[in-house]
């Protein structure tokens, strides 16, 4: 067994993933893309393990664990996921603001408030 | 080359071709279809490996829960039946940057490995080896990542009952 050829194809996987979470707009398949990188590792964990013949496991219960934080990963991120299209009724990651419109506004005022409070400490006292 | 990567390379191809239609296709539905092609033949891979608790844990947890509930999300957010244009950004950037990671990975398992042989350890991924150890010294962590995941779901379920 040649390691190279499990390792190459863990590779190509996880520059794939990368491809795909740059480029989808799409939450869900930003998501998938983030499996397929998370798998890549997996499988890099798994080769490792098997070029290491005399020692526990340890890699592939590693992998047992990624997939377990996957599962996690996935139920959280497709809650989100949902939550967001049932208020924007759109997932395009794209059109998200990333503040609530009017943040700025606000935090001019805010601003102005507390120089305002500054300056009016003293005239109170 | 043996038989054993011969085999090895052809599933492997087969996972990064149907990894790259998940990125590539214009359709949400194929693109989870083509994750269970890619996910599929990694488990293969891991049977190969000699992994087997590994490799059937990969087919119950991904084929069987996390492309479902992708598949569910699609149809709930009510992704189109047919090709949608607007799904992608221009290709340039990402794969420069994708191919870049892929490659230096790619480097770096081959500056370290080289083509050097090793003998696949017989029973080496059964339940009793890998289970031996999750239990005895991996307790700890095994108990943390439960706690984890039960956290999570139920963090899932208040995210999406939603304010009231």
């Amino acid at each position: 067994m040649h390691p190279f050829i499990p390792y190459a194809v863990a590779s190509a996987l996880f520059g794939l993933g990368v491809l795909g979470v740059l480029r989808r707009r799409n939450a869900i398949l930003l998501l998938m893309s983030v499996e397929l990188m998370l798998n890549a590792v997996n499988l890099i964990f798994v080769t490792a393990d098997a070029t290491l013949p005399k020692a526990a496991p340890t890699g592939q219960i590693f992998t047992l664990f990624v997939i377990v934080i996957a599962a996690a990963e996935i139920g959280v991120g497709l809650a989100v996921v949902l939550q967001l299209f049932r208020l924007k009724a759109a997932i395009n990651v794209d059109e998200l603001p990333l503040a609530e419109p009017g943040d700025d506004d606000t935090g001019d005022t805010d601003v102005a408030d507390a120089a305002a409070d500054k300056t009016g400490v003293p005239d109170v006292a | 080359m043996t038989g054993l990567d011969l085999l090895l390379a052809g599933v492997g191809l087969v996972a990064v071709g149907a990894g790259w239609a998940v990125v590539a296709t214009n359709q949400v539905v194929r693109a989870g279809l083509w994750l269970v092609v890619c996910l599929g033949s990694l488990a293969v891979e891991f049977l190969l490996l000699g992994a087997e608790l590994v490799a059937w844990t990969q087919v119950l947890i991904y084929l069987g829960a996390v492309v479902v509930l992708l598949l569910f999300a699609v149809m709930l957010t009510r992704a189109p039946i047919g090709p949608s244009p607007d799904l992608d950004r221009r290709i340039g950037p990402a794969s420069v940057v994708g191919v870049g990671v892929g490659l230096s990975l790619g480097t770096l398992f081959a500056v370290a490995y080289g083509w050097t042989r090793y003998e696949l350890p017989a029973q080496h991924g059964n339940a009793e080896t890998v289970g031996g150890p999750i239990f005895t010294t991996w307790t700890l962590p095994f108990e943390v990542v439960s706690v984890l995941l039960l956290g999570a779901l139920i963090g899932a379920v208040v995210v999406s009952r939603g304010a009231k």
